[in-house]
């Protein structure tokens, strides 16, 4: 298995074509206390940079974009109940939507780990 | 903001960074937005005491002959019969009866004392000496911070670091009541303090010069009820306190019987008119507006926004003007205005969010009991 990053500062678990997407720990921080969550319903076809959740903190909303295309095989029902699993474990209970990958070669233009971490610093 | 466009720094600036807030720019200033949490903060406000700067806000000293009677033409308050020491809430009336700004104002015994927004502060100050005769001087205190300590243990904290009443004749700061004000010395230092705040809580305004706002401040957080508390907390606190923000809330096209400020009419002046707007604010008295600043209270979990459009059924009757999630309901809350034959307490209406639409019921504003330490009430 394999994690990718954006820019946008989501992560992104491949496993073969299904991948696992959520938002990593410099983005909990940076939201500050996230009191509501939208993830995509099962079958929503998604397209690379489109909107595909919402997170919501105290003071404002912000969209989460589809890091790659595909179809949305699963969303975490666990965060409409519990929408600071985010901050508390954003890169593992935290997880937003997993997703079947419809075109592998996007994950060529994401960030790896070092890559991430760099990108972060020089912000 | 300064002439090159960028955020000016806070007499504070390095103090906040000291304690690790994020700084945002806000009104023109970097400011502290959070320091630990915007949920934590707001709670510890709500329970012990929490140190907000606002040193944003425009503090202006009016003097001259006739002073409350000449600002009484471009504000709806009875300030002439202002004590000293005593403050009011009022609102900067522009000539149609919009609302310019919301402000408070105080009488010091040698000329009022006037707190407004910092986001329109400028416009403000400008708008009113062309309002004002030539005989009244309007000086821009600019050498001082202001300070907002707020909380139910806001007192405690207050009586301990030693500060003295000014003069022979005025109370300690605990002494004050809700509303009222003094001048005070600490250790030699100037300090203006007023019963007052934002947040719904009792607690109190220190105005304090620039260069010894750091000393006061460290000296405020190290009573053990002090945390510094950042912009978003105060927001969220004002919100659940059913305070309208300037610029959100209020702004140009409301009139004041709309944006639910009819308390700052006075009767006196209601009976005598004399104020910009004066024929339509009186109507509107009389009338009823036609639209009115209403609270919300939101089924679910989502957050209700500002900009969020208000529906009965298929037709728009109105706009939300202020929502987010409210830590102390424990629930999202909104405010906006709705027409005023809707805006009934518990009466349902739809907003609408991203393409959904919300329940929500109208519920009378505050939404959390406030906590003003008022003269009479039982302790």
């Amino acid at each position: 298995m394999s994690r990718y990053f954006t820019e946008e500062h989501e992560w992104i678990d491949v496993d073969g074509e299904s991948a696992t997407i959520g938002i990593t720990d410099y983005a909990q921080e940076q939201l500050g206390d996230i009191v509501f969550a939208e993830v995509p319903a099962s079958g929503t076809e998604l397209a690379k940079g489109g909107d595909a959740a919402v997170v919501e903190s105290v003071k404002a909303a912000s969209d989460i974009y589809a890091p790659v295309s595909g179809t949305v095989s699963e969303g975490n029902s666990m965060l409409e109940e519990d929408p600071a699993l985010i901050n508390g474990d954003p890169e593992g209970d935290g997880w937003f939507f997993r997703m079947t990958l419809s075109d592998a070669s996007e994950l060529e233009s994401l960030m790896n780990e070092t890559a991430y971490k760099a990108f972060c610093e020089s912000l | 903001m300064s002439d090159d466009g960028k955020n000016l720094k806070l007499p504070l600036d390095a103090w906040h960074r000291d304690a690790g807030a994020r700084m945002v720019g806000f009104a023109g200033y970097e400011m502290p937005i959070q320091y630990e949490g915007i949920m934590a903060e707001h709670q510890w406000t709500r329970e012990n005491a929490g140190l907000f700067d606002v040193s944003h806000m425009g503090q202006l000293g009016l003097s001259g002959e006739g002073v409350a009677e000449a600002l009484e033409k471009i504000v709806p308050g009875d300030i002439s019969a202002l004590k000293a020491g005593k403050m009011r809430y009022s609102l900067l009336l522009a000539h149609d009866g919009g609302v310019l700004d919301d402000m408070m104002i105080t009488n010091t015994g040698r000329g009022l004392y006037v707190v407004v927004n910092g986001a329109v502060k400028h416009e403000d100050i400008a708008y009113m000496r062309g309002e004002l005769p030539d005989g009244i001087t309007l000086n821009h205190m600019e050498d001082a911070a202001l300070l907002a300590l707020q909380g139910p243990k806001a007192a405690d904290a207050l009586a301990r670091i030693g500060i003295a009443p000014k003069e022979e004749g005025w109370p300690l700061p605990i002494d004050l009541y809700f509303m009222e004000a003094g001048p005070f010395d600490w250790n030699g230092v100037p300090l203006g303090i007023s019963r007052s705040g934002y947040t719904g809580e009792d607690g109190f305004e220190i105005s304090v010069p620039n260069e010894h706002a750091e000393a006061l401040a460290t000296a405020l957080c190290a009573e053990p009820e002090v945390k510094p508390i950042g912009l978003g907390a105060r927001d969220s606190l004002r919100l659940e306190a059913g305070l309208p923000l300037y610029g959100h809330d209020m702004d140009p096209s409301v009139d004041p019987v709309e944006g639910n400020a009819s308390f700052a009419i006075s009767k006196v002046r209601r009976e005598e008119g004399g104020f910009h707007g004066a024929e339509r604010i009186l109507t509107a008295l009389a009338d009823g507006p036609a639209r009115k600043l209403t609270g919300f209270t939101i089924d679910g979990k989502m957050p209700v926004r500002e900009g969020a459009q208000i529906f009965d059924g298929g037709r728009q009757v109105g706009v939300i003007t202020s929502g987010g999630f409210a830590p102390t309901v424990g629930q999202p809350i909104a405010m906006g205005f709705v027409e005023t034959a809707l805006a009934k307490v518990d009466g349902k209406l739809e907003a609408e969010v991203r393409g959904k639409r919300v329940p929500l019921t109208i519920t009378k504003m505050p939404f959390v009991p406030n906590g003003y330490h008022r003269r009479g009430k039982a302790k």
